[in-house]
């Protein structure tokens, strides 16, 4: 054991220095979060707003009063731009790393601390960008967060398409640079700066995940920068990238023309693509890990689950079509990428395959990051078993754009991912603030969340199987279109208020903890992996995951940072003090 | 130690002392390498400036394949547009596409680039020569920088040239009435060839810095790992405009 080597006290900096200019990657790990609590409440409201105007559209909102159908399209756009972009990429791929990604590969610190810390300014920026679209004439933009084409790129297409709509694309653009500098950070780091010891194959998969995340970010976000440039030329510069020939909006005919909105469709689903392995890859990684700390087990064939993530990433660059399938493409195009999204099926399915082994004739301990990374499963499961009916181009052109799709996608990104996050927080808050969370809270904020988001999302299967649409601010008005379904609306808007309200628990149990939860234990949830580590610099000398009873000696797993097990008496050190 | 190279890991010395005796010694002159077991003597060399250029080149690579990426994504609006057409008033087809010759000049601003991409090798491994370096690490001078020095001027000249040969080959098209929006084949080369010669601008404010950093920087690696990643980033504007002039060229 080495003692804690003696660091000299860094010299006192101002309050700016400190906070605003900070660099260490802890503190932005912070930050991250911050930004992505601030987003997600903003996301939340919005959701419910969505919910709330469905079931009784003629109510008046505060400050605001009756929502109008572009008021609702405009509430559709913010919500999905905000949970997307500043939830379930930023806090995945930017809080989590930055919080234990050096520690756990035995660096002191990011290879690039300041364009680390760059990075965050400018996410933040690109949230205060898009915010603003709130408060800009006209408002925010209609055009949904994919932003299609020719609605998006012509400023008098609607309302909120002008000063919004530029404010969206600004807040994307900031948003793909900060993506990009902060996996190019992350690259150069996993890399280049393990600690000593730790090989590659010695590398926990959240780390893998976090490396595989970061080669398709810096792909698809640039993708993405330069299809919002082109927007904004077709907008403002008099291009025609995006907009088709013989446009007429408002009765003036566009000039030029000559663009394709496929075009935009290609280029942003290549982009969208594989920002949702982005968002999930860091959960799937933190779901084996913590399956294997919480079932005492180690991660059955290693190698494998690498490949596997490896190949997801890979794969998930060839799919984007099945965005596309009833956009007019050639159907052999159609075909096409229906065989690639069945192939990435098969990676998926591997891992959550050794997921499931995982939990068989493990001893497991049902701690509230278990059991989110259970939830995890639960709803990775569920969202993802509708994802081949989505693959087929035939079942697909009846599914598309009904409530069918908004069900899987908001059970295996919203839920799953969401629940990943949940799971890294109850599980690394140890490492916060030395405090464990409310194990009756967190349990309860669990239970509630997910009957709540079943409830909330598993019927909206039904209802798009009965074929109703999505973006239709309402359902009842002048004409009725499927009266049927209000009952099903009016639980799924019940069922979103209360998963909404639990979360009020789980943020109560974050902040109080702080302060006044239990003190935590050197290593609380008795890991293996390098950021429980009690020394600052650890060296790897094993793999990860090393659970077990088997191992021998007292415990019942061996952390990285220490040799193999020699504790029986009978069997001497191989290189130190014989036994007397 | 510069950043020339790692050397490779020597064995360690091992005595068995017995009972409570003298830790292993490890006689290796660098401290030693990665990969073995032997961590119990925090070695430094595992960290040392040739790591350090790594990382630099592993961020300056993710920057490029993402700018390789943004160039990908507007040659892919290339391919899309010779479909791009109006109906005439008689309902006939008619594409916008107008094939647009290549100002000569192009091809010289080509050769000017590759002879711009070869000095700027020439310069960077100058600066990586062995017997310098080490000269340069023990305080000798900078004979490295010395040498470099003239090679990274000559880019930045050349790196001028074409960009001014760029302008020149805009205004032969203007002469013509060709203009960025007069044609969708037009409105291609200005934007690939502008948004190339932005990007060659940027890299000329990176030869620039090289250029200051190579004499302002103190330590040795730095001053490599300065030129080196601006090295890198030409080249890849060298190849991207290979890229682009082969496309305009053969494929319209």
């Amino acid at each position: 054991m080495s003692a804690p080597s003696a660091v000299p006290a860094p010299p006192p900096r101002g309050f700016l220095r400190r906070r605003l200019f900070t660099t260490d990657h802890r503190a932005l790990a912070v930050l991250y979060l911050l930004l992505g609590l601030a987003a997600v409440v903003a996301g939340t409201l919005l959701s419910l707003v969505i919910r709330i105007h469905r079931v009784w559209p003629a109510l008046p909102f505060p400050f605001y009063g009756i929502l109008r159908p572009e008021d609702y399209l405009a509430v559709v756009t913010m919500h999905g731009t905000l949970m997307v972009f500043f939830v379930l990429t930023v806090v995945p791929q930017s809080a989590f790393p930055n919080l234990v990604l050096p520690a756990q590969i035995g660096a002191d610190r990011m290879a690039f601390p300041r364009l680390n810390a760059a990075a965050f300014w400018i996410a933040l920026a690109s949230l205060g960008v898009l915010l603003a679209a709130f408060f800009v004439p006209q408002g925010a933009p209609i055009s949904g967060w994919t932003s299609y084409p020719p609605l998006s790129a012509i400023a008098a297409a609607g309302p909120g398409q002008g000063a919004g709509m530029d404010c969206w694309i600004a807040a994307i653009a900031l948003f793909c640079v900060a993506a990009v500098a902060s996996s190019a950070n992350l690259l150069a780091t996993i890399l280049g700066r393990r600690g000593p010891g730790m090989r590659l194959e010695r590398l926990p998969l959240t780390a893998w995940s976090w490396l595989t995340s970061s080669a398709l970010t810096v792909i698809a976000f640039s993708t993405l920068f330069a299809a919002a440039a082109m927007l904004f030329a077709d907008r403002h510069l008099g291009t025609n990238f995006f907009v088709p020939p013989g446009e007429v909006i408002d009765g003036i005919a566009r000039a030029g023309g000559g663009g394709s909105p496929l075009l935009w469709l290609h280029l942003f689903w290549f982009f969208g693509h594989p920002e949702v392995y982005i968002s999930i890859l860091p959960g799937m990684g933190l779901a084996s890990a913590l399956l294997a700390n919480f079932t005492r087990r180690p991660v059955p064939g290693y190698r494998f689950m690498v490949a596997a993530m490896l190949m997801i990433g890979f794969l998930g660059l060839g799919v984007w079509g099945h965005h596309m399938f009833v956009s007019g493409i050639d159907p052999w195009l159609g075909t096409t990428f229906g065989l690639t999204t069945i192939a990435i099926a098969v990676p998926s399915s591997a891992e959550v395959l050794t997921w499931l082994a995982m939990l068989f004739r493990g001893r497991m301990r049902l701690t509230t990051p278990m059991l989110f990374t259970l939830g995890f499963l639960s709803f990775f499961i569920a969202g993802g078993l509708t994802g081949p009916i989505l693959a087929q181009p035939a079942l697909d052109a009846y599914l598309h754009n009904t409530f069918f799709v908004v069900a899987h996608f908001h059970l295996v990104m919203a839920m799953a991912g969401v629940f990943s996050i949940f799971a890294g927080i109850y599980y690394w808050y140890p490492l916060l603030t030395g405090r464990m969370m409310n194990e009756l809270l967190g349990k309860a904020h669990f239970w509630v969340s997910l009957v709540a988001a079943y409830g909330t999302f598993f019927p909206m299967h039904f209802a798009g199987l009965a074929g109703e649409p999505r973006h239709y601010a309402q359902l009842a008005g002048p004409v009725e279109s499927f009266p049927s379904l209000i009952p099903v609306e009016r639980g799924i808007t019940f069922a979103a208020l209360t998963l909404a309200a639990a979360q009020l628990i789980f943020l109560f149990n974050v902040f109080r903890s702080a302060r006044h939860g239990v003190r935590a234990d050197e290593n609380p949830w008795r890991a293996t992996t390098l950021e429980w580590s009690p020394d600052l610099h650890p060296i790897t000398r094993g793999e990860p995951y090393l659970y077990g009873s088997c191992l021998g000696g007292t415990e019942d797993f061996l952390p990285q940072w220490e040799l193999a097990a020699p504790a029986r008496p009978a069997q001497p050190y191989l290189s130190g003090p014989k036994p007397e | 130690m510069p950043a020339t190279f790692t050397r490779h890991q020597v064995e360690v010395e091992k005595r068995n002392t017995g009972y409570g005796g003298k830790p292993p010694v490890d006689r290796r002159p660098t401290g030693g390498g990665g990969g073995d077991e032997n961590w119990d003597s925090h070695s430094s060399r595992h960290d040392g400036p040739h790591e350090l250029l790594i990382r630099y080149r592993l961020a300056v690579l993710s920057g490029l394949a993402g700018d390789f990426v943004f160039f990908a994504v507007l040659v892919s609006a290339f391919f899309v547009r010779p479909t791009a057409g109006h109906i005439d008033a008689g309902a006939n087809f008619v594409s916008d596409w107008h094939p647009i010759a290549i100002p000569p000049i192009l091809w010289i601003n080509t050769a000017i680039l590759l002879l711009s991409s070869l000095t700027i090798e020439v310069a960077r491994r100058q600066l990586f020569h062995e017997i310098d370096v080490m000269e340069e690490w023990l305080g000798l001078g900078r004979p490295a920088v010395r040498r470099a020095a003239p090679w990274l001027l000559s880019t930045i000249l050349l790196g001028g040239l074409f960009l001014t040969g760029q302008w020149i080959a805009w205004q032969q098209l203007a002469s013509q009435g060709l203009f960025f929006a007069t044609n969708p084949n037009s409105h291609f080369f200005y934007l690939v060839t502008g948004a190339h010669a932005f990007h060659l601008f940027l890299g000329l404010f990176a030869l620039l810095f090289a250029l200051v950093a190579i004499f302002r920087f103190r330590k040795v690696e730095m001053r490599q790992i300065a030129l080196d990643c601006t090295a890198w980033y030409w080249h890849a504007m060298t190849l991207f405009w290979i890229f682009l002039f082969v496309l305009l060229v053969c494929y319209q």
